[in-house]
């Protein structure tokens, strides 16, 4: 079946499963959005509790998710893996640091003789959410603004800067985005808070912050959005391979591929309208709507950075050296074997899907959060 | 393809990838095995309807769960590591590297995290059979996540199932099946894996043996004892068994581990285990001196042991290093001067290419391919540097087997006392049973000394050298970042410590801690 396929086919397709990935990746860092609010929606230490409860029961699926795109890019886009982590080094270092930290704070934090106080754990969860998702927003943004990097004829890379990746805060366009995911990221957590969390006090509060940072996220967001839309894009010539910057490269890209500038703004629609109904119909179904708009607005962003001809991971200090889908991908053999692999993809969603509402089936209330309560409790 | 070699950040490197590795695996093996025993007791407790089998079962759980996070906080670590610190690696062997990782995200990652939220959130809402299954799927996903990443692991010791591809500068993948089903990575996996059943039971046996002692939760610890020291008898019998195996695999690819393993410098017919030996603290490879300061040998059996033939020729350091023609063995210099040979070739390839001169490169290529064996040496400049630290390889696997053999015998103590109803009345049995299972870790801790130590100078056995394998970095990055994650690391195993000793202290239920000496 796979075999058949093109190479380049097959890079298309593992650059779909990527881009799913990815986008369940920003969707599911509701987890880390809701860790940025734990003092804000819970005033009393029950409440908190809830709130850490609520959000702590889907932390590993967030960072299931983060390794399962670490690791699938590792495996279908070998060179990006290794110039990225292997350059942007002290970015990576770092992030890795705050996803570190989260692993052990939900288990740690109530647990008696936990050497650092529940606080700490709690200032963990906080460091995670606020620059895990910064870092990973900023990170992303240089796909689209490029890195400093050369790599020679053995596909060998040099990061062309001492900074090892903390440049990246460097550019305004990183960091809105950075930004951006941050408050989308706060946005979501409080939707998926009240939706959860069966608490009146709690989803009051929830609400006014869905408010606060749906405003904020939107300015970052349309201004990322218009940045990258009005600059030159790394675009590559089909025959020649030869990258050169196409100005309006990504509107280009949007305009010729309809489907994800319908995907793109049906996303947007869907992200407003979860938001909308959150904040003036009271509504605690947001999640449902703005979940699906992140998911589809983040694919549709990965389309327009690896398909139509793009460089998905350009470099500004020497254009030639820039990663596409074709030059940094695995051999057609291993797409192949792992596309195999792939399609045990909606058996695991399936999978997901059903412990998820099993697990959400009840709401959590106070009963939940009592360390008596004879159930696992965070 | 390598201009300048920086040791200090190759050996800056390797520090830190030892460091986040052994940190990692304190946990792992605790996590992999101890499901399997809270699966055996809740299901005893399914099948019984006996709420003390499911006491077992929730306690061992709530363990499991403290150590499970941290396991998990120090993998992404290790995963995310090969391309912040081992970025030439990544892209040279990605291709097949890669994809056994990928394969273990969807495969195993998913599983086991998905149902460990069932397993912890689902005690008493599910319904008891689908919560029963949940525990065993976590176990499943736990299993079936080391073996992939022992696959990837085997592969860096027996390459199979790939060829080099001068176009992109890197192997790829040619027999996914080969590298699935390599005879390396089913003996890794079993022996590895065993290993893990073996430290899991010993930590069930060590935290049921200190309850024992201070006479609490009597029956709940008692049972735990039966099912840790059956399940760590079974499965320590089988690292021997599998550990044959692991020998026999590196003898017949990896021979100069085999010579550091022995401390064995010249190669013979019939060579015999060094059963107990002292090597020579002054002895380096070439020179005249005596290899052993005191030995014990068993005849014939290394030659047996590695090459199913008692009398079978075993190569030594001195063999491998300078050559044994009657052996038809190449000296380390010979290879390094085909190895060179094939680099040349290699760039001469890229630089015909790059002018488009297509008879150069097919002639490049002829040569590439006649020397393409021993590309790897190339890049060495001492042939003495192709043995790995032959003390450490020899005493790192001595303490792994004697070790190993030991807790056999305590494993089976332990069963026969639990059956006989005796264990309170041995305490010494109890104090080793508590010291058992840091030597679990310590004979653990050895034996991937002897795998990863024991394959260097290599990343890619023979194949890429460790120092050419990592990130183009500077090493001030990598020596920061390592104290970093030290410190970082420390604070939280010794949280993690902390916890757990607090947990058990505490007990499964309070109600239980004075109950009477029943009978199991």
């Amino acid at each position: 079946m796979f075999s058949a396929l093109t190479h380049l086919q097959l890079q298309q397709y593992w650059w779909f499963l990527m881009s799913v990935v990815g986008s369940l990746l920003v969707f599911l860092l509701f987890v880390q959005g809701g860790q940025t609010l734990i003092n804000i929606l819970g005033k009393t230490k029950e409440e908190k509790n809830m709130v850490i409860n609520s959000i702590g029961r889907k932390w590993e699926f967030t960072f299931t998710t983060l390794v399962m795109f670490a690791a699938g890019m590792f495996a279908s886009f070998p060179l990006f893996y290794a110039t990225s982590f292997g350059g942007a080094y002290y970015a990576w270092k770092i992030f890795l640091v705050c996803f570190v930290l989260q692993s052990v704070s939900f288990e740690y934090r109530r647990k008696k003789g936990n050497l650092l106080g529940e606080r700490t754990y709690e200032w963990f969860l906080y460091i995670n959410g606020f620059l895990g998702t910064f870092l990973l927003g900023a990170a992303v943004a240089t796909f689209f603004t490029g890195s400093d990097f050369l790599r020679n004829e053995y596909n060998l890379t040099q990061w062309q800067t001492q900074l090892y990746g903390i440049e990246i805060l460097f550019n305004f366009t990183n960091i809105s985005l950075g930004l951006a995911v941050l408050f989308l990221a706060r946005t979501l957590g409080a939707m998926y808070i009240i939706n959860n969390v069966d608490y009146a006090a709690i989803r009051e509060r929830g609400r006014r912050q869905i408010g606060i940072n749906a405003i904020i996220f939107l300015l970052f967001f349309l201004f990322f959005v218009g940045r990258i839309l009005t600059i030159d894009g790394f675009a590559y010539d089909p025959e020649t391979k030869e990258v050169f910057l196409e100005p309006y490269k990504y509107l280009h890209n949007y305009l010729q591929m309809p489907v994800a500038l319908i995907l793109f703004l049906v996303g947007v629609v869907f992200v407003l309208y979860g938001i909308g109904i959150s904040w003036f119909k009271k509504s605690d179904q947001g999640i449902w709507f703005s979940g699906p708009g992140t998911f589809a607005t983040v694919l549709s962003l990965f389309w327009i950075l690896g398909y139509n001809n793009t460089s998905f991971y350009p470099s500004s200090f020497d254009l030639q050296s820039s990663l596409t889908i074709e030059n940094a991908s695995s051999s057609h053999y291993t797409l192949t074997a792992m596309s195999y692999i792939s399609l045990l993809v909606p058996v695991v969603l399936t999978y997901i899907f059903f412990t998820w509402k099993s697990i959400d089936k009840k709401k959590i209330d106070l009963d939940d959060v009592k360390e008596d309560s004879g159930h696992h409790v965070y | 393809m390598f201009d300048l070699i920086d040791m200090t950040l190759v050996n800056w490197s390797r520090l830190q990838f030892a460091m986040t590795a052994m940190i990692h695996w304190l946990f792992i093996p605790i996590t992999i095995g101890t499901t399997y025993i809270i699966a055996f007791a809740q299901t005893i407790h399914v099948k019984t309807g006996d709420s003390h089998w499911e006491k077992i079962a929730k306690f061992w759980a709530k363990l499991f769960g403290i150590n499970f996070a941290i396991g998990v906080g120090t993998g992404i670590i290790l995963g995310l590591e090969f391309g912040t610190n081992w970025s030439n690696y990544s892209w040279i062997s990605g291709d097949i590297f890669g994809a056994p990782l990928a394969a273990e995200g969807l495969m195993a990652f998913f599983l086991e995290s998905t149902f460990i939220a069932v397993m912890f959130f689902g005690w008493g809402r599910l319904s008891k059979k689908f919560h029963l299954v949940s525990i065993y799927l976590v176990a499943l996903g736990a299993t079936l996540s080391s073996l992939w990443i022992l696959v990837a692991n085997a592969w860096m010791n027996y390459p199979v199932g790939m060829m080099f591809n001068p176009d992109n500068a890197r192997h790829e993948m040619v027999d996914f099946w080969a590298v699935l089903l390599s005879p390396f990575a089913i003996n890794k996996f079993l022996h590895t894996i065993a290993s893990c059943f073996v430290i899991s039971s010993f930590f069930v046996i060590a935290v049921s043996g200190w309850y024992l002692l201070k006479k609490r939760n009597i029956l709940l610890v008692k049972r735990s004892i039966i099912l840790a020291s059956v399940f760590g008898l079974l499965s320590s019998l089988f690292v021997v068994l599998t550990g044959d195996g692991s020998a026999y695999n590196v003898a017949q690819h990896q021979p100069a581990k085999l010579a550091a393993m022995e401390g064995m410098y010249d190669g013979k017919e019939g060579a015999g285990l060094v059963a107990f030996g002292i090597l020579n603290p002054g002895k380096k490879i070439g020179d005249d001196i005596e290899d052993f300061v005191v030995k014990i040998e068993i005849p014939k059996l290394l030659s047996f042991l590695g090459y199913r033939k008692f009398d079978a020729f075993v190569p030594g350091v001195n063999d491998l290093v300078y050559g044994n023609q009657e052996q038809g063995i190449l000296s380390a210099s010979q290879k390094m001067e085909k190895g060179k040979m094939a680099l040349d070739a290699l760039a001469a390839y890229k630089s015909a290419q790059a002018e488009g001169d297509f008879e150069l490169m097919e002639q490049s290529m002829e040569v590439f391919r006649e020397n393409y064996y021993y590309m790897g040496y190339g890049h060495l400049y001492n042939p003495e540097g192709i043995m790995p630290n032959i003390p450490f390889i020899f005493y790192s696997f001595r303490i792994m087997v004697m070790i190993g053999f030991f807790l056999i015998a305590v494993a089976a103590g332990f069963l026969f006392f639990a059956v006989k109803d005796k264990l309170e009345r041995n305490k010494w049995l109890l104090h080793v049973g508590i010291w058992s299972f840091p030597l679990a870790f310590l004979a653990s801790m050895a034996g991937w000394i002897v795998a990863e130590v024991g394959r260097q100078p290599w990343t890619i056995q023979g194949l890429l050298p460790t120092m050419v394998s990592t990130s183009n970095i500077n090493s001030n990055a990598v020596i920061l970042t390592f104290w970093m994650f030290l410190a970082l690391l420390t604070l939280l195993v010794i949280a993690e410590v902390k916890i757990m000793i607090t947990t058990i202290r505490k007990g499964p239920d309070n109600k239980d801690n004075k109950e009477g000496g029943s009978h199991v």
